[in-house]
């Protein structure tokens, strides 16, 4: 009941919500605003005769099928590594796995150049003995801090054999003077200023990327399943290829779509490792970086533009993929 | 069938005291306690799940069982969340634990179709579990857990979640397929009707 002329409720007065509402849509706007105009500056230098010139020359169309070939490449191979990797730091907790954690993300917090470059000095500065003698003692670092902490299961002695193996192998190239580039370059990889090289740059970045995918993908799936299979008769891999792998068919193809749209944009380690020799080692990210270099700015806009249309082809794939119960 | 030894579990700073029960062949348990007793980490360590309990022995059918795998005990597990394989239709379901064991093709089609009978999922056996209601997911995870003639059928608080009708329906399924397949049972659960209406016994965890 309200009561006349005593101290009853009013309306309340509440301030309008629309210069809230108008800050968010300045902010967003302001935002895409200059993405668009990134996109339309391209637009604007590039004409449709001079496009169509950039694109039948020759060494234009072999950077365009390098660029396939190597961004497919690159990520099959991160999508073969993020798998297990995903799924290890998904599923077990173990004493390291922060460390290993934040190991994973430093080939994205690197500058570019710096990956370039250490793929650069290993493999031509750095004996396969050295190599080996590095990873002989990271292996043994692992299964010291292991046995230390009072482990004594399948995983320090893992690292032990390891350090093993690498120790051996290193004692067996002790004698040899070759760089670990001439070694690869014997047995028909050549990796440096090669196009197999443009791979190996790619690969640590996309990968990083491809790893975190393919976690959230493992952590979104219920350890359930699993649970249940082994009840069953499965033992822990035969649970993983039998129940969880089906499951993390979209996040695989996810983080395949990550690593390759990576792999397209990365222009630093490649124009370091492998370089950027028209008609050999030639990618679109380095084509766009010597079309600039002889001046030819309608070219580099085109190729700007031809590789934007691929980044929000591959992004339109991973958003797809997210909203049919993908786990991206 | 089943005996717990002083059984001690610890799972990061939880750590269950030592713990025993004792289930013979053929009866049904139920094991009640509040909330975070450690009811399920008991459940999950009798069925393997678990690393080897801190302390203590696990014996299943005179074979102690400890610090076997999972697959190896001969144990069906029906989870809280039914854990239904997504990617495989009912009959899979089924089929899949004797298919892992290498039964023959006759010898699996006639325990699916038994176990579909008894279970009432004739018609369901080509949906995928998306398409499937709360109490039919309920039923399929049961037939699954019972498919290889386990030796110890665990419910994890199987029927939560459902409505009252559909909770009668699936508890009078569990009932009679305890009977019918002579099952012994080791049933978690927080509701005392529940217990009471499936189990022999009831064993209090505090």
């Amino acid at each position: 009941m309200v009561k006349e002329g005593g101290n009853q409720a009013k309306i309340w007065r509440v301030r309008p919500e629309w210069p809230f509402l108008l800050f968010l849509v300045f902010a967003v706007a302001a935002y895409l605003g200059v993405l668009l105009l990134l996109v339309g500056a391209n637009v604007l230098t590039v004409s449709w005769r001079q496009a169509g010139e950039v694109l039948k020359d020759p060494n234009i169309q072999h950077s365009i099928k390098l660029t396939f070939v190597t961004c497919t490449a690159t990520a099959i191979l991160s999508v073969l590594v993020s798998v297990p990797v995903g799924y290890l730091l998904s599923r077990y907790r173990f004493r390291g796995r922060a460390l290993i954690d934040t190991l994973l993300d430093i080939p994205i917090l690197l500058p570019p150049l710096i990956v370039g470059l250490s793929l650069l000095i290993l493999f031509n500065r750095i004996s396969p003995s050295a190599s080996c003698w590095i990873l002989a003692g990271g292996a043994l670092a692992a299964a010291g801090w292991g046995f230390g902490r009072g482990e004594n299961g399948i995983v320090p002695r893992f690292f032990t054999g390891g350090a093993i193996v690498f120790g051996f192998i290193a004692w067996a190239f002790g004698g040899s003077d070759h760089s670990l580039e001439e070694v690869v370059s014997e047995v028909g990889l050549p990796m440096t200023f090669h196009p197999l090289g443009v791979v190996l740059a790619q690969f640590p970045v996309a990968a990083a990327f491809a790893v975190r995918t393919m976690r959230t993908t493992f952590d979104q799936i219920s350890p359930r399943y699993e649970d249940v299979a082994m009840t069953l008769g499965c033992n822990r891999g035969q649970a993983f290829m039998r129940v969880v792998l089906p499951l993390a068919g979209k996040g695989m193809v996810a983080a395949g779509t990550m690593a390759w749209a990576r792999a397209l944009g990365e222009f630093g380690p490649i124009l370091i490792f492998a370089g950027a020799t028209r008609g050999r080692t030639e990618v679109l990210a380095t084509s766009v970086f010597l079309e600039i270099n002889i001046g030819n700015l309608p070219g580099a806009a085109a190729l700007s533009l031809l590789m934007i249309m691929l980044a929000v082809s591959t992004l339109l794939v991973v958003r797809f993929l997210a909203g049919r119960g993908g786990t991206v | 069938m089943l005996v717990l030894e002083e059984v001690t579990v610890q799972a990061g700073q939880f750590v269950l005291p030592p713990f025993s029960l004792e289930i013979a062949e053929g009866e049904c348990v139920a094991l009640m306690g509040p909330s975070g007793c450690g009811k399920t980490t008991l459940l999950e360590t009798a069925c393997g799940l678990r690393r080897g309990p801190a302390g203590g022995r696990i014996i299943l059918g005179g074979d102690e069982v400890t610090n076997l795998p999972p697959g190896a005990r001969g144990i069906g597990l029906v989870p809280q969340d039914v854990a239904l394989f997504p990617s495989l239709k009912v009959r899979e379901q089924l089929e899949f634990g004797p298919r892992l064991h290498g039964w023959n093709s006759v010898e699996i089609m006639q325990r699916v179709e038994g176990l579909a009978r008894d279970l009432g999922l004739e018609n369901l056996l080509e949906r995928s579990p998306g398409k499937l209601s709360g109490g039919e997911a309920r039923r399929v995870a049961l037939g699954r857990a019972l498919a290889l003639r386990p030796r110890l059928l665990c419910l994890d608080e199987a029927l939560t979640g459902l409505d009252e009708a559909r909770h009668e329906e699936v508890l009078g399924v569990i009932r009679k397929m305890i009977e019918v397949e002579g099952v012994t049972a080791l049933h978690v659960t927080h509701s005392k009707k529940e217990a009471e209406a499936i189990a022999d016994r009831v064993v209090m965890m505090e």
